[in-house]
């Protein structure tokens, strides 16, 4: 079952008489003719759709914490700022199909009841702003945009704004700020977005997949729409696959597949790549708890972990890790841990925005760490000083940066301990080029 | 609006802040702060000291927040439960945020003009280790001249955005700001522009540490060999409350006046601030009111003069535990130190 990328493969799906070809802003006629905003929104809330940006926070829910005092305008944001390492989704959803999103834009305003929306795209994706624009305008030339869409008497201007290129951005009160026009640094909450949000109005921020998802729903019912799923995680989400398997890429699953039929089944990853074995998985995208072959593919109870919500982080973080915005990262048992949480602890210092000081000097500290251990000049306590460090910056920061900076070093260390101390105390060997630990009986030491 | 921070209850206003609440039962219970500063409208939540645990959001809601939260920003509500020194996580993440601070930062007290009176010296002292974990090397800068008057030593910077606030809200057009981001995030103008107003003296005030001094009084006197007085005079400009610090007959600076947490209630021009030092310019008032515990009042008024017992009971008092445990075994000393 797929809903957002059903028709992605179609030639010429980015215009607009293809795309409407194939049932393209069907929903957007229905919901403007035939409901009301709260009815729409009604909908949303039954699907259970969560948002697919990394919290999984209740879409319908958000929208209705959002505050609607007269004569005030109201804004619906789009973060597509997608920098997530491990993470490209919605870059594939916006550069095939971008009026997918723009249908889910104008549907969601209305549902908001906003007159004027915004799509924040990441920077360097100056490529993917340019088929956003020919698409918007091509809604504007068939007024599907702009004053009195479809005679229904409801107004929408649709904007795509370029980012500056920075990962910080993507957190929704940072956007807003360089959406402003400003320094994009996280504001303090609250207030929320939903009430104090871009120009101090109440503006709604949701990722590009759960608003291109609402014309489905929109379409068939949010009841159908729940029907997708198991238990609270419902509907589809866009995986990106990168990594040793044989077919990375782009995948549209239904939550509630198996892990391990998603990494090894023919239908989506295809296996671990030949004559390997897979050592450890980073599950949604760079900043979530990297697991273990074992603990990704069973929770610590032995039952089978499935692509869900609930299910990836069955355990908490001792056991589990989370969906977060759907970055898979598989690894085989030629990557080294250490480097790859070094990898992980460089971008988070060179993302940090700096304003508040645990993740400003904490992340940079334990990337001058980690990055001695990685190259034979770590000690014995430094080990247990990054936990340190990533536990005295977790929690204590303005924005999620923090945690997202704390939690791969202190997962990496959590389930692969061993092999820090193996470089602590075998830097001869652990500085040899392509040099990784191998430990003894685990099921992917070859 | 009742609120109880460390099992002390206090009415307050609604719409005030933990921290204001906390003001108001005196020094002992108000967190530290470095980056907030009440006259200064949207300043605070950036430096992480004031961190407090809430162990009951409000009597509706009695739950605990799961998160520590920053008691400058956040609201009491009617009786909240707030526990600040009392809580042990409270005082390990400040431990970690005086870790953080001090990271980057030089070690250079002796040569730092604002020695005596520095924030983040008063915070680590109060809240830090005395040992170091840290083998890294520290990130440096070169220190820049933002005009004739103002000085900017970037190693030594918290990032507390004071200053950008000062210069947002009582000067027109600010021409300096926060550039790059994360621990390379720096304090400049455009291109190395001078600061040039009436009230630019004033960042140098707001700076909670040694990164921002004022050239015509760098390297004169460490702050405790000079004596405060508080004087005033007629200006046109701002409200001529000062305090100027003597060196013997010599006015060697001119600040604006602060309160107990520091704070400037009015600020002052640079004509004040830089033009009139000498004594004859001003109406002189009286001597500064100096916090006991602060080094600037060592050895100034007869009047305070010691009796034996004073200090005794004070040490007694303010005896604090030092967190310290490094193996001291080879001064052949009792195992158990404190």
């Amino acid at each position: 079952m797929k809903i957002l990328t059903e028709h992605i493969d179609v030639p010429g799906i980015e215009t607009i008489d293809v795309f409407r070809k194939h049932g393209g802003y069907s929903a957007l006629e229905k919901a403007l003719k035939t409901m009301s905003p709260d009815e729409v929104t009604e909908e949303v809330k039954k699907s259970g759709l969560r948002g697919r940006g990394g919290a999984g926070f209740p879409v319908g829910m958000k929208w209705s914490f959002l505050a609607k005092p007269e004569g005030v305008p109201r804004y619906l944001v789009c973060n597509a700022d997608e920098s997530e390492p491990g993470t490209f989704k919605d870059h594939y959803l916006m550069m095939k199909s971008p009026h997918t999103l723009i249908e889910g834009m104008i549907v969601s305003s209305f549902a908001l009841g906003a007159n004027t929306s915004y799509i924040y795209v990441r920077g360097e994706l100056m490529y993917v702003i340019h088929i956003l624009e020919k698409a918007i305008q091509e809604c504007y030339d068939k007024g599907l945009l702009g004053k009195n869409i479809l005679g229904s008497g409801y107004d929408l201007d649709l904007f795509v704004q370029p980012g500056g290129g920075a990962y910080i951005c993507g957190e929704e009160t940072a956007l807003l700020e360089s959406l402003e026009g400003k320094r994009g640094n996280p504001r303090n909450k609250p207030p929320f977005p939903a009430v104090k949000g871009l120009w101090q109005c109440p503006t709604v921020v949701n990722n590009v997949e759960s608003i291109a998802a609402t014309s489905w729903i929109v379409n068939n019912g949010g009841e159908e729409y729940a029907k997708l799923g198991v238990g609270r995680s419902t509907g589809t989400k866009l995986i990106s696959v990168s990594g040793h398997v044989r077919k990375p890429g782009v995948y549209e699953i239904p939550l509630g597949i198996t892990v391990e039929d998603f990494i090894y089944a023919d239908e989506w990853c295809g296996g671990i790549r030949a004559g390997h074995k897979l050592k450890a998985v980073v599950a949604g995208g760079s900043s979530v708890p990297i697991l273990p072959a074992e603990l990704i593919l069973t929770t610590a109870a032995g039952e089978k972990r499935l692509m869900t919500y609930e299910s990836l982080s069955d355990g908490g973080f001792a056991t589990g890790t989370m969906l977060g915005s759907g970055g898979f990262v598989v690894m085989d048992e030629t990557t080294c841990i250490v480097h790859n949480t070094l990898t992980f602890g460089r971008f988070y210092h060179h993302e940090s925005c700096g304003q508040c000081s645990p993740c400003r000097e904490g992340t940079g500290w334990m990337d001058k760490i980690l990055y001695r251990i990685e190259h034979g000049q770590g000690r014995q306590e430094d080990i247990d000083l990054l936990v340190d460090v990533a536990k005295k910056i977790e929690g204590n920061t303005i924005c999620p940066l923090g945690d997202a900076a704390a939690w791969p070093v202190a997962a990496a260390i959590r389930h692969f301990r061993d092999e820090f101390e193996w470089h602590v105390k075998h830097p001869e060997k652990a500085t040899q080029p392509g040099a990784v630990f191998m430990r003894e009986g685990a099921s992917w030491t070859l | 609006m009742k609120v109880t921070i460390d099992n002390i209850t206090i009415d307050v206003e609604p719409g005030t802040t933990i921290m204001q609440a906390a003001r108001q039962i005196g020094p002992h219970i108000a967190p530290p702060a470095m980056c907030y500063y009440e006259p200064l409208k949207g300043s605070g939540g950036k430096c992480r000291g004031c961190l407090v645990k809430v162990t009951a959001g409000s009597e509706k809601d009695p739950r605990p927040m799961p998160k520590l939260v920053p008691s400058c920003i956040t609201q009491v509500q009617e009786g909240m439960v707030v526990e600040n020194t009392v809580n042990e996580q409270v005082l390990e993440a400040r431990k970690g945020v005086v870790e953080f601070l001090l990271l980057n930062h030089p070690l250079d007290c002796p040569i730092c003009d604002q020695a005596g009176e520095c924030h983040l010296q008063d915070f680590s002292f109060e809240h830090g280790v005395s040992k170091t974990r840290t083998v890294e090397e520290r990130n440096t800068f070169e220190p820049v001249d933002l005009g004739p008057y103002i000085k900017l030593n970037m190693n030594r910077c918290v990032l507390c955005y004071r200053c950008v606030y000062t210069a947002d809200q009582i000067t027109e057009g600010r021409v300096h700001g926060v550039m790059h981001r994360g621990d390379h995030a720096e304090i400049s103008t455009y291109i190395e522009k001078a600061i040039d107003n009436d009230f630019s003296g004033n960042v140098i005030d707001v700076c909670p540490v040694g990164a921002l001094t004022d050239k015509t009084y760098r390297f004169k006197s460490r702050v405790w060999f000079s004596k405060p007085v508080d004087a005033s005079c007629d200006c046109g400009k701002c409200s001529g409350k000062v305090t100027l610090w003597y060196k013997g007959d010599d006015v060697i600076r001119v600040t604006a006046r602060k309160n107990i947490w520091g704070e400037v209630t009015s600020f002052i021009c640079n004509t004040c601030r830089f033009e009139k030092k000498k004594t004859s310019d001003w109406k002189i008032e009286g001597p500064m009111a100096v916090p006991r515990h602060s080094v600037i009042s060592a050895n100034k008024y007869a009047a305070n003069k010691i009796t034996p017992a004073f200090p005794m009971k004070q040490a007694a008092e303010q005896y604090k535990k030092i967190d310290d445990n490094r193996d001291r075994s080879f001064l052949n000393a009792p195992k158990e130190l404190n």
